[in-house]
């Protein structure tokens, strides 16, 4: 037989009579449901405050500009309107399996009051990377000044290892270019010749995608990566190559 | 076995030569035919891809990026490592019972890793650029750059060591012999470390991957060896000599350790897989033991490649020929399954399969095309083709005595 609770006439307990250990089994429930204990697979700071700080996953910010993008998950709808922005400013060819930027999609069946949440993901511009330690011919490579992980196509012999060796998936093969092809923060469609941010970020409706400069305390990226009120983490940390993309949500 | 004690002239070997192409049978010719068209199949599929774009042709995709044109050249490149490991046991480590088979695998050894160059050219999207920038722009961490340029040089001291076994040059075939077992423990151990330095790949990632494809190199060294040999005497129709007969022993003998050794690595690196549930590793090993791989993976790589060969090796005792070329043949075709499994399951698991997305849920699938089947065939193709030559041209590799 179902047992109805009648909400309506169950007088308010209040809180002063939580005991702790409730409070704690109460957060701790909350926590496992966004995912801090998915399988050691994403990194929380909250279960750290002050200890785990942005600066903690990059080590530090040896670039000027050094160009980093914080994605506020909770506020993505997958309008996808970054992955158009994306094609078009990029000219990323329209095959499948061709992308520089994508959404993935994740069900939250656990969760309440969310049926699913929306992780956008793009080249991590690590600051330790893999692709470019196992180009043969450094083709792809870690640009001095900015950090970004640029592409010399010229060079590009096709032999995939940088796809094998990106924990992030970030690169595939352009057959227009004859070259692997990634995201480079738009540094020779935009950066480059002046403007402020990266074409997804500039078409996101929603601010989910921020775009700026780690190297600056003032700037908006700062900011957020180093705020202690929400979390803050990266994808795939056990990769050990020191994402500049962070993610955070709340 | 002659006993030459003067160098010929050209016109000598020349006619030598000719003489034995004429008197080679139809059957011969037939070989050599069908090794020919398969080579010019692949080579024109692969100019086809190239020309036309992969994509078209190949079933490797964005998360599966190497396929079994990668498998079939770490096949190649494992059995010519093998080649040059076993049988340097003799002729540049002095041990004499293994000293009949040098010239035959040095010769195989070239003619592997060649057919490796070929399959790989029609992998690698854009080769020519390999050809220049490889060299005016190095990356010195990189693996891939290592094996590449090591294979290079190991290709050309077995050149050289072997055109100095023909001539009877015993001491710079000794200094070549030992400098490309050099140069080849290191490019294959570089090629084991384009896996298995890579932190995102559990499966491969650690030290694991080097030091397995040396002892597997070695291990297919023998049956390669012991395969060219047994198919050598019989297409010339010649009685294998007692000294020759004692050197396959000896090899079977060191096939049936290192056939031992490799279950033994396999079945630790299934174990530290499995013992934990390691992310990254465990869903792939599950596959691979009692998942969507598993008869791939227990008829192929441990019934036909190791378990039957060594039951096979054991009961031949190394002196029943008929077993034992069944055994390498066995052994030959679960090796190549074996490198196939080693390079797709390291990528069967998603790099995001953590993350839990819908669009990275379960493992990667991956069967290759036809045109990817005819590249591949095309390295076995070019492999026949130099056997069945090198048989007649350097007459059966006769080792002289001294």
């Amino acid at each position: 037989m179902n047992k109805h609770i009648d909400f309506d006439k169950l007088q308010n307990e209040g809180v002063e009579n939580v005991s702790n250990q409730e409070r704690r089994d109460f957060l701790k429930m909350g926590l496992a449901i966004t995912g801090i204990f998915a399988g050691g697979t994403i990194f929380s700071a909250i279960s750290t405050f002050n200890q785990a700080q942005a600066s903690d996953f990059a080590k530090k910010y040896p670039y000027n500009p050094h160009y980093s993008m914080v994605m506020q998950q909770h506020r993505c709808i997958d309008c996808e309107r970054c992955v158009v922005a994306c094609n078009e400013t990029n000219h990323v060819p329209k095959v499948h399996g061709a992308y520089r930027t994508t959404i993935l999609e994740k069900e939250t069946a656990d969760a309440l009051g969310g049926k699913r949440e929306f992780i956008p993901v793009l080249c991590n511009q690590c600051n330790l990377p893999q692709c470019t330690r196992v180009c043969p011919t450094k083709a792809t490579y870690k640009d001095q000044t900015t950090g970004i992980v640029l592409m010399n196509i010229k060079k590009c012999i096709g032999c995939l290892t940088c796809q094998e060796g990106c924990p992030y998936n970030a690169r595939y093969f352009n057959e227009e270019k004859k070259a692997v092809d990634k995201c480079n923060f738009c540094w020779d469609t935009r950066l480059s010749k002046g403007e402020k941010d990266t074409a997804c970020a500039h078409a996101c409706p929603a601010d989910v995608r921020v775009f700026g400069d780690l190297s600056k305390q003032d700037d908006r990226v700062f900011k957020i990566v180093h705020q202690i009120e929400r979390p803050v983490w990266v994808l795939r940390p056990e990769a050990g190559t020191r994402p500049n993309v962070f993610y955070t949500k709340g | 076995m002659a006993h030459h004690h003067s160098t010929p002239t050209l016109n000598e070997l020349v006619t030598g030569v000719a003489n034995r192409l004429k008197t080679a049978g139809t059957g011969f010719y037939l070989m050599v035919f069908i090794a020919l068209v398969v080579v010019l199949a692949s080579a024109g599929t692969g100019l086809m891809a190239m020309i036309k774009g992969h994509e078209n042709y190949y079933n490797v995709y964005r998360e599966v990026p190497w396929g079994v044109l990668i498998a079939t050249y770490v096949f190649f490149v494992v059995s010519s490592t093998g080649l040059c490991l076993i049988s340097s046991i003799g002729h540049v480590f002095g041990v004499q019972d293994f000293m009949p088979i040098a010239k035959r695998s040095v010769f195989l050894s070239i003619a592997t890793i060649l057919s490796g160059f070929f399959v790989i050219a029609f992998e690698i999207k854009l080769p020519w650029r390999m050809a220049i920038w490889n060299v005016i722009s190095p990356n010195l961490t990189s693996n891939i750059w290592w094996m590449g340029t090591l294979y290079g040089i190991y290709l050309a001291f077995m050149f050289a060591e072997y055109i100095f076994l023909l001539m009877n040059k015993h001491t710079p075939a000794v200094v070549c012999g030992f400098s490309g077992s050099v140069a080849g423990i290191a490019a294959h151990s570089n090629l084991g470390a384009v896996f298995g330095l890579l932190m995102g790949r559990t499966y491969w990632q650690g030290p694991y991957m080097p030091i397995y494809f040396i002892a597997s190199a070695m291990m297919t060294g023998c049956a390669v060896i012991i395969m060219f040999h047994i198919l050598g005497y019989k297409l010339n129709r010649e009685e294998m000599p007692s000294d020759m007969q004692r050197s396959l022993e000896v090899t079977t003998k060191v096939g049936i350790l290192l056939i031992c050794v490799i279950l033994f690595f396999t079945t630790w690196k299934l174990l530290a897989g499995a013992a934990g549930q390691p992310d990254g590793a465990y869903p792939v090993v599950h596959s691979e033991v009692v998942g969507h791989h598993a008869f791939i993976f227990w008829f192929f790589e441990i019934l036909m490649g190791m378990a039957g060969p060594l039951v096979l090796f054991v009961l031949s005792r190394g002196r029943n020929l008929s077993m034992m070329l069944i055994a390498s043949c066995s052994m030959i075709i679960g090796i190549f399954v074996m490198r196939y499994n080693l390079v797709f399951l390291g990528q069967s698991l998603p790099v995001y399969y953590d993350l839990g997305v819908n669009e990275f849920k379960g493992m990667l699938h991956y069967a290759p095309s036809v045109y990817e089947w005819i590249i591949a065939a095309g390295g076995f193709g070019m492999t026949a083709l130099l056997f069945l030559i090198g048989e007649k041209v350097f007459d059966g590799h006769k080792v002289e005595h001294h």
